[in-house]
């Protein structure tokens, strides 16, 4: 066990946990828009900063990568603290001015947009913090999609742009998306996600449309388990 | 160009290499070398034999500036623009380059001759400005010098 001190509270935590979970589990709040239960950690949103202080040291960290430390003395919103994680927001208002969460954690800390940072109009609601190109690595296990180019050309998508032969309309990453970005339109029948229109198979018992026929042949493929067993929606199961 | 012979041909570079997945870079610099960029054929083919995903070959493929997706032509004109080649005037040698090729940066020529492209500190500074062409580096660069420097090789006087 390691005892480190969050905002004043004297906190114990198992090694290799972070100050972010740390301080969730012990009723601090840090906001946060990259960090993902479900899949490995980038620490690309920088939302999360808070100040570690270790003897005389403070540096600013980003708590969802941060392993805590025994003595450590961590904050989370002090004057410094509050200055990053303002302009961070700033910055992310000017990425992504039409998202509605980002939107909404200015409006909680108090930001306004920036006439020093021009807003762009191209990029979406994307903050390129990878979780979807994770969960779609690391949990799907098809690698549809990743990011293109660097520096202000990068952007997420398909391979050459083209309709991915590997994807199967599964939908995690337009579900783990912090900010919205990916666009996936179900109707009963039929699920369009990354340019590709995907059919969806009903439930052999009670009808309900319930999952794209790929997904369901991959995870047969998968598992092993037969198509005939999938075919039942899990409410019916 | 064939699809079997780019799979074919990258195949052989794969192989010259280990099929290792660390050494994804240096073949597509060598699929590079070869044709002069990175044909999509080959880079599907790099990730079917290195067993990874063609999302992450993408990946990296677009990433280094020194990787180009799109054919480029015979000869690769990089018209320096770090520092000390800026405050000599870089930005006019590659105005006089587009109009003498007459193509804009980062375009080919139609006749496959010439790629015309920006880039950063080629690392002799002390020769400002300079124009690489082909890999061979012209210094002190003036614009009336940049004609005879072209049809030199275009008529292949400079190989
Ligand atoms: S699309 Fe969403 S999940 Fe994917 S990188 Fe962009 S913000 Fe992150
Ligand atoms: S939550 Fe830590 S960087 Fe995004």
């Amino acid at each position: 066990m390691v005892n480190f001190i969050i905002d004043g509270k004297k906190i114990k935590a198992e090694k290799g946990t972070m100050v972010l979970e740390a301080a969730r589990s012990n009723g601090i709040d840090i906001p946060t828009l990259c960090a993902h239960e479900s899949v490995s950690r980038s620490g690309a949103c920088r939302l999360c900063v808070v100040e570690a202080k270790k003897g005389k040291r403070a540096k600013i960290v980003t708590s969802c990568l941060y392993p805590v430390e025994e003595g450590i003395i961590i904050e989370t919103n002090n004057e410094r603290v509050m200055n990053v994680r303002r302009l961070v927001l700033q910055l992310l208002l000017a990425r992504c001015p039409e998202s509605d969460v980002i939107q909404d954690l200015a409006k909680q800390l108090g930001v306004d947009p920036q006439p020093r940072f021009t807003p762009d109009g191209d990029k979406g609601k994307c903050i390129l913090c990878r979780s979807c190109i994770r969960v779609c690595e690391e949990v799907v296990g098809v690698s549809a999609i990743g990011f293109s180019c660097r520096g202000a050309d990068k952007a997420i998508g398909t391979p050459f742009s083209e309709d991915s032969a590997v994807c199967i309309g599964c939908g995690a990453c337009a579900f783990i998306c912090p900010t919205g970005h990916i666009e996936m339109e179900t109707t009963e029948e039929t699920r369009k996600i990354w340019g590709r229109t995907f059919k969806m198979k009903s439930c052999a018992v009670c009808g309900r449309y319930f999952a794209p026929e790929d997904q369901l042949k991959y995870i047969s493929k998968k598992t092993g388990v037969p198509m005939k067993e999938l075919a039942v929606c899990t409410n019916c199961r | 160009m064939k699809k079997a012979k780019v799979e074919a041909k990258t195949k052989e570079i794969v192989k010259k290499h280990g099929r290792d997945k660390t050494s994804l870079i240096a073949i597509l610099q060598d699929i590079q070398e070869e044709y002069n960029y990175l044909p999509k054929e080959a880079l599907c083919a790099v990730g079917e034999q290195l067993e990874i995903p063609i999302s992450r070959v993408y990946e990296v493929a677009t990433f280094y500036n020194s990787f180009s997706l799109i054919p480029r032509g015979r000869y690769l004109v990089e018209v320096c623009a770090g520092t000390a080649c800026h405050v000599q005037g870089a930005f006019n040698l590659m105005d006089r380059l587009q109009r003498d090729l007459e193509i804009k940066r980062g375009e080919t020529t139609p006749d496959n001759m010439f790629t015309l492209e920006e880039v950063r500190c080629l690392g002799c500074c002390s020769l400002a400005p300079v124009v690489r062409i082909d890999g061979n580096i012209h210094p002190y660069l003036t614009q009336d010098g940049i004609p005879k420097i072209l049809r030199n090789y275009k008529t292949g006087v400079t190989k």
